[in-house]
């Protein structure tokens, strides 16, 4: 049984039905009873736009929770404090490379703890979990949520089990393993583990971070919307390429954007969202390019990126809406593109990205040459988990260091070889 | 002949609490039907105005998603289970 929280925070005021608006208390539920539609968080604007200034969110702390009254929780922090706040990066060196004249990288590769976006919907996840009197949580996962879950769950004290399909990147498996969590391994694919979970959830009372306490994980994503704006002097990029999994983070920087013009924050000036996703598993995009709303499952991913192999996207067509409206659109690549992605990302900006970075990077390439996205205007890629998460996708494409004798004749004879380059 | 399904938890209102319930029917589309007649209720749940299951339901028999089967009509025989469960959850 969970203990209902004291209801302090008149800002967040309930949950809504995102299809036919009926409310609900801000209780560990994440579906309609009328039409299965997800539950959002809702939120009081005209008086979070009186609570909040840019002044007020600059002398916070440089974390996610500087814009804590946009975030649906009834006090404090109770969980994640030092999440967030990860570094924007004017990338010039790439930029030249793509041919285009403004390009900044989000980096949430070192997000902390878990160097992935994944620490921001956790840290939500289990604050709220702990408001609701929740002692144990878990998730599905594909690998980066699991972490996250059991970082932030060993900080906090919480029983966790994790959930995953059997044949995640070692990497995952071991980044999970280490908090001390428990580790469920099934044999299937994100969906199979998914819809067990979706079935478990409620059953013993755990907190499920993105099954029955999705309101509160989903809205955590938001955050590294609001810094991208924040990061950028208080301006919303032109065009922001997300890679998409379930969708849920595109649609939530989406919802960051408005959000911070509602709130009077920033000024409400046009942009365009892109979603990115790998081929071997593109449902959303497959959607887009065939222009419709209708998201038609994959039954068997096929990519390196694991982290994006859901065939089911819950938040799919809301993502596609997303897109549509503002004037984005969606791509994808292929395993070959993702590697190349990667490796040039860490040798024109020094940041090693897992796979999904080289999937976001590859579409966000290819949108450039095709015309979808234009040269001249202010381009922001989010690339969303560290690369020694998944090496054993580029370890083949890597050379070998040089090894040589330890004198100064074999060092100079080593100098004196034609350079190598990738 | 009849099939288990299994009923999630933002349905179970209507079926007194029952997680299973025992429904006739050699289709989909024939369970919902009878669902509807045990249940009354259920069925403007699972399915829309125009009849179509909603986008934020999934329907599985045993192991797999009726939309990589046949939608509503596919069927189910004795020994199949069928579940409901809401497609809102994951990423």
């Amino acid at each position: 049984m969970t203990i209902p929280a004291m209801d302090n925070n008149p800002l967040f005021s309930h949950l809504q039905c995102r299809e036919c608006g009926r409310r609900y208390p801000k209780d560990a539920i994440h579906v309609c009873e009328f039409d299965f539609g997800p539950l959002e968080a809702a939120y009081d604007y005209p008086a979070i736009a009186k609570a909040v200034t840019r002044a007020k969110i600059e002398a916070r702390p440089r974390s996610m929770w500087r814009y804590r009254e946009l975030l649906p929780i009834e006090g404090e922090p109770l969980v994640g404090k030092h999440t967030g706040f990860t570094p924007l990066v004017r990338a010039n060196r790439l930029a030249d490379r793509l041919g285009v004249k403004e390009l900044y990288i989000k980096n949430d590769a070192v997000n902390f703890p878990s160097l992935s976006f994944k620490d921001r919907v956790v840290s939500v996840a289990l604050s709220r979990a702990k408001e609701l009197g929740i002692d144990t949580v878990a998730c599905a996962s594909t690998g980066n949520l699991a972490n996250a879950v059991a970082a932030h769950a060993a900080s906090a004290g919480l029983r966790s089990f994790v959930l995953i399909p059997a044949d995640l990147e070692q990497s995952k498996i071991l980044n999970s393993l280490v908090y001390g969590t428990n580790v469920i391994a099934i044999d299937g694919a994100y969906d199979q583990v998914n819809r067990l979970c979706s079935e478990v959830a409620g059953k013993y009372g755990w907190g499920f971070v993105n099954v029955n306490l999705r309101p509160y994980y989903a809205e955590g994503s938001k955050t590294l919307g609001f810094e991208i704006v924040e990061q950028l002097g208080w301006k919303i990029p032109r065009h922001t390429v997300i890679p998409m999994a379930s969708g849920s983070l595109l649609t939530k920087v989406n919802k960051a954007y408005e959000e911070l013009g509602k709130v009077g924050l920033v000024a409400e000036t046009p942009y365009s969202i892109y979603g990115a996703q790998a081929s071997g598993c593109s449902p959303i995009s497959t959607a887009i390019k065939n222009n419709t709303e209708t998201v038609r499952p994959v039954s068997k991913p096929q990519t390196i990126a694991k982290s994006l192999s859901i065939g089911t996207p819950a938040d799919g067509y809301y993502a596609i809406r997303a897109m549509k409206k503002t004037g984005g659109t969606a791509d994808d690549c292929t395993d070959e593109e993702i590697i190349s992605a990667i490796l040039l990302l860490a040798e024109t900006v020094g940041i090693f990205a897992e796979t999904a970075g080289g999937v976001t990077l590859a579409c966000a390439q290819k949108l450039i040459a095709s015309g979808a996205i234009p040269r001249d205007e202010s381009i922001a890629l989010c690339i969303t988990g560290y690369g020694l998460k998944t090496q054993e996708a580029i370890a083949e494409h890597l050379g070998n260091p040089s090894v040589i004798k330890p004198n100064l004749r074999a060092f100079e004879a080593l100098l004196e070889q034609p350079v190598q380059s990738i | 002949m009849s099939v288990p399904v299994r009923i999630p938890t933002p349905l179970r209102k209507l079926t007194q609490n029952q997680e299973i319930v025992e429904v006739d029917g050699l289709t989909i589309r024939d369970v919902i039907e009878n669902l509807e007649k045990s249940y009354p209720g259920l069925k403007e749940r699972i399915c829309d105005e125009e009849n179509n299951i909603r986008r934020f339901v999934n329907v599985f028999v045993n192991d797999e998603d009726i939309r990589f089967l046949e939608d509503a009509a596919t069927q189910v025989k004795p020994g199949d289970e069928v579940s409901i469960v809401p497609a809102i959850a994951g990423g």
